[in-house]
C-alpha cells in the first residue's frame, strides 16, 4: 500500500500538527480497505510503521468497528437494516426473501463469492425505510419487487 | 404550518445545497461582518443569549458550553461537528449534511472565531454515502472561495475544516468517545470530569456539537439572541428538526417551532398513522427516548419541557410512530438487540447488564420466560442507570422502563400463553 503515501500525506494539510499520526489512522485504514477489500496483516505493518504506532493499537482499533474487517467478503455486500422503524416498515420479510433467494442469513456469503449479506442497525435512513446498502451506496423504500429487481442486476 | 422556519426557510431546488445558491440566499455575508466587527466573546454572548440546546439528545444549552472556553488562552482549542448521527429513528443531520451544507459550514466558521479555534473536524458516521458527498463538495466550493484556510476574507482568522468518517460504531456518537475515534482509538467514552470544554481532543478545550445544533448559529448570528429566543417556548427556544418514520403516512424531517402540539404535528402535517390505523404508541426522540402511549402524548406540544414532565424527552427528534397491533414484546428486543451490540464493553453494568435484559427478552420471546423476568428486567434496568461512563448503558435501561411501565401487559401475556398478545410481527406496510 506504499503507492497510498502520496495521498496520505495530502490528508495532512489542513490537519492541526498534535495528534498527526493517530487521527489519519482512521481515514488510512478506510483508504486501505477500500484498495484491497479488507485489512491484511501486512496493512497493519504497513501502517504501524508509517504512523509509527505500536501494531497493537491498529488492531484494538480494527477489532472495534464494524465496518473494518479482517477477511474478504463476497463482491456484493448486502447490509440490510433491521433496527426499529425499518423492522416496522417489513425489512423482516426482507430478510426471509434474501435467505429463499440467495440461501444465506445475516453472517454468511453464498458459496460463489458474489454475496454477503449482514443485518445492521439503524442507517439514518428511517424516512425511507425499509433501507440496505449494497457495498457503499444506499437503497431505499424496498420492496420485495425492487429487491429483486437490484439483485437481478448484480453478478 | 408547524410555525417559524430557520434551517429549513429556502425553496429545495436540484442546486439549493451548492455555494452560489446558499451566497444568494444572504449566505456567508454573516461571517464576513462578524469577521470585521465582532468580537469572539460578541459572538459567544449570541449564542449565549439565544438559549439553544443541544439538539444531539441531551439538550444541554450550547452557549453555556461555550463559555467555558475562554478564545484567548493561547492554547489550541478544537470544534467538531457530531455528524454521527446513530440513535435508531434519526435522520435529520442527514438532511442538513444533503441540503444546507452550508449553512453549517458557516456556523462552524462563526463558532470557530468564537472560541478561537484554528481546526474544525466534521465526525461523520462512515455509512452515509449522499450526506458525505455533499458535505465534501461544499467544503471544497468554500475552500474554493476563501472561506476556510488562511487568513479568511481578509482577516487574522485562519481555520479549516477536515471531514472524518466514522467505522461503524453506535457509540462512537457519544462525545468523548467521538474524541477518542478522531485520535486513532477504540471509540471508549471517558470519564468526567475533566470536561470536554477542558480535556477533550489531545487534552485540549473542545466543543462537541450536534450538527443540527451548529447549523442555527449563522441565523442566531445575523439575527441575533434575542430574535432567536423569541421562538418556540421560554424552556425551549427555537424551532427542531423533527425526522418522523414508523408507521406515518408522510415520514420525513420536519423543522417545527418547539411548542407545536403534537397531535397536530402528527394528524395534519404527517398525515397521521399510516393506513389510518389507530395509534398505538411513540418514541419521541430515537430509541433512547422512553416510549409514551397516545392518551400522554396526544395532549403534549413539541418542547422539552413538556416531555420531560412525563418522564420520557425529545431527545434526538427520532420520532417513531407505532400502530396498533404492533407486538410490544417484539419492539424492545429490538431494541435491545440493538444496545447490547452497541455496548463498547468498558463498564460491567452496560456489556453485562445490557446483555442479560437481552437474553432475558429473547426467552420470552421464544415461550421461556417466566414472571420473574420481568422483575430481573426492571431490576437491571434500574441498576443500569448512573452507574455506566456514558448514557448508553441509561438509554438501555429507560427504554426498557419505560415500555414496561405502558405496556406491561403485553408482556404478562407473552409469559403466560407463550405468544403475543398481537400477531407477533412488528411488520405494518408504510401505505403511502
Ligand atoms: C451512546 C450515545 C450516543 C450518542 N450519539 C450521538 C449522535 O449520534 N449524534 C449526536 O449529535 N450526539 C450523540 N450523542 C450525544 C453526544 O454525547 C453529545 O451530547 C452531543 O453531540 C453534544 O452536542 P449538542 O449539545 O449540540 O447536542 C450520543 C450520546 C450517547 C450517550
Ligand atoms: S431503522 Fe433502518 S435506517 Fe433507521
Amino acid at each position: 500500500m506504499k503507492h497510498l503515501i502520496p495521498e496520505f500525506e495530502a490528508l495532512k494539510q489542513r490537519l492541526p500538527l498534535e495528534g498527526l499520526n493517530g487521527v489519519l489512522l482512521l481515514p488510512c485504514l478506510h483508504r486501505i480497505q477500500q484498495e484491497r477489500g479488507y485489512i491484511h496483516d501486512e496493512d497493519i505493518a504497513f501502517l504501524a510503521d508509517y504512523l509509527a504506532m505500536p501494531a497493537i493499537q491498529i488492531i484494538e482499533a480494527l477489532s472495534f468497528y464494524t465496518m473494518l474487517r479482517r477477511a474478504p467478503i463476497g463482491r456484493w455486500h448486502l447490509q440490510l437494516c433491521h433496527n426499529l422503524p425499518c423492522a416496522l416498515c417489513g425489512s423482516d420479510n426482507l430478510f426471509d426473501y434474501l435467505h429463499e433467494r440467495l440461501g444465506i442469513r445475516p453472517g454468511e456469503t453464498t458459496p460463489d463469492g458474489r454475496f454477503t449479506l449482514s443485518a445492521v442497525e439503524c442507517l439514518g435512513c428511517c424516512g425511507t425505510a425499509p433501507v440496505m446498502m449494497i457495498n457503499e451506496t444506499y437503497h431505499e423504500q424496498l420492496t420485495l419487487e425492487s429487491l429483486e429487481a437490484l439483485l437481478k442486476e448484480l453478478n | 404550518m408547524p410555525g417559524r422556519k430557520i434551517l429549513t426557510d429556502f425553496p429545495l431546488t436540484p442546486t439549493a445545497h451548492h455555494l452560489d445558491d446558499y451566497r444568494a440566499r444572504g449566505g456567508y455575508e454573516t461571517l464576513a461582518k462578524a469577521l470585521h466587527s465582532l468580537r469572539p466573546e460578541d459572538i459567544i454572548q449570541e449564542v449565549v443569549d439565544a438559549g439553544i440546546q443541544g439538539r444531539g439528545g441531551a439538550a444541554f444549552p450550547a452557549g453555556r458550553k461555550w463559555q467555558v472556553v475562554n478564545p484567548h488562552d493561547g492554547q489550541p482549542h478544537y470544534l467538531v461537528a457530531n455528524a454521527d448521527e446513530g440513535e435508531p429513528g434519526t435522520f435529520k443531520d442527514r438532511w442538513v449534511l444533503e441540503y444546507a451544507p452550508h449553512q453549517l459550514l458557516e456556523s462552524m466558521l462563526l463558532c470557530a472565531y468564537g472560541l478561537g479555534v484554528r481546526h474544525c473536524f466534521i465526525y461523520i458516521r462512515g455509512e452515509y454515502d449522499r450526506p458525505l458527498q455533499r458535505i465534501q463538495t461544499a467544503v471544497e466550493e468554500a475552500y474554493a472561495a476563501g472561506y476556510f484556510g488562511e487568513q479568511i476574507l481578509g482577516s487574522t482568522f485562519s481555520c479549516d475544516v477536515v471531514i472524518f468518517r466514522g467505522a461503524g460504531s453506535y457509540v462512537c456518537g457519544e462525545a468523548s468517545a467521538l474524541l477518542n475515534s478522531l485520535e486513532g482509538k477504540r471509540g471508549y467514552p471517558r470519564n468526567r470530569p475533566p470536561r470536554l470544554t477542558v480535556q477533550g481532543l489531545w487534552q485540549r478545550p473542545t466543543v462537541v456539537n450536534n450538527t443540527e445544533t451548529l447549523a442555527n448559529i449563522a441565523w442566531i448570528i445575523r439575527h441575533g439572541g434575542a430574535a432567536y429566543r423569541a421562538i418556540g417556548t421560554e424552556k425551549s427556544p427555537g424551532t427542531r428538526l423533527i425526522s418522523i418514520s414508523g408507521h406515518v403516512a408522510k415520514p420525513g424531517v420536519y423543522e417545527v417551532e418547539m411548542g407545536y402540539p403534537f397531535k397536530t404535528f402528527l394528524e395534519q402535517d404527517c398525515g397521521g398513522v399510516a393506513g389510518g390505523r389507530a395509534l398505538k404508541a411513540v418514541i419521541p426522540g430515537g430509541t433512547s427516548s422512553p416510549i409514551l402511549p397516545p392518551d400522554i402524548i396526544e395532549g403534549l406540544s413539541l418542547d422539552h419541557e413538556s416531555f420531560w414532565d412525563v418522564d420520557s424527552g425529545l431527545g434526538s427528534g427520532g420520532m417513531i410512530i407505532i400502530a396498533e397491533g404492533t407486538c410490544m414484546v417484539r419492539a424492545l428486543a429490538v431494541m435491545l438487540r440493538f444496545y447490547h451490540h452497541e455496548s463498547c464493553g468498558q463498564c460491567t453494568p452496560c456489556r453485562e447488564g445490557v446483555g442479560w435484559m437481552h437474553r432475558i427478552i429473547q426467552r420470552i420471546l421464544h415461550g421461556q420466560g417466566t414472571n420473574e423476568d420481568l422483575e430481573r428486567l426492571e431490576y437491571i434496568a434500574k441498576f443500569n442507570t448512573g452507574t455506566t461512563i456514558c448514557g448508553l448503558g441509561d438509554a438501555a435501561g429507560a427504554a426498557t422502563i419505560g415500555i414496561l411501565k405502558h405496556f406491561r401487559h403485553e408482556f404478562d401475556h407473552f409469559i403466560s400463553h407463550k405468544r403475543s398478545l398481537c400477531d407477533g410481527r412488528l411488520e405494518l406496510r408504510c401505505a403511502s
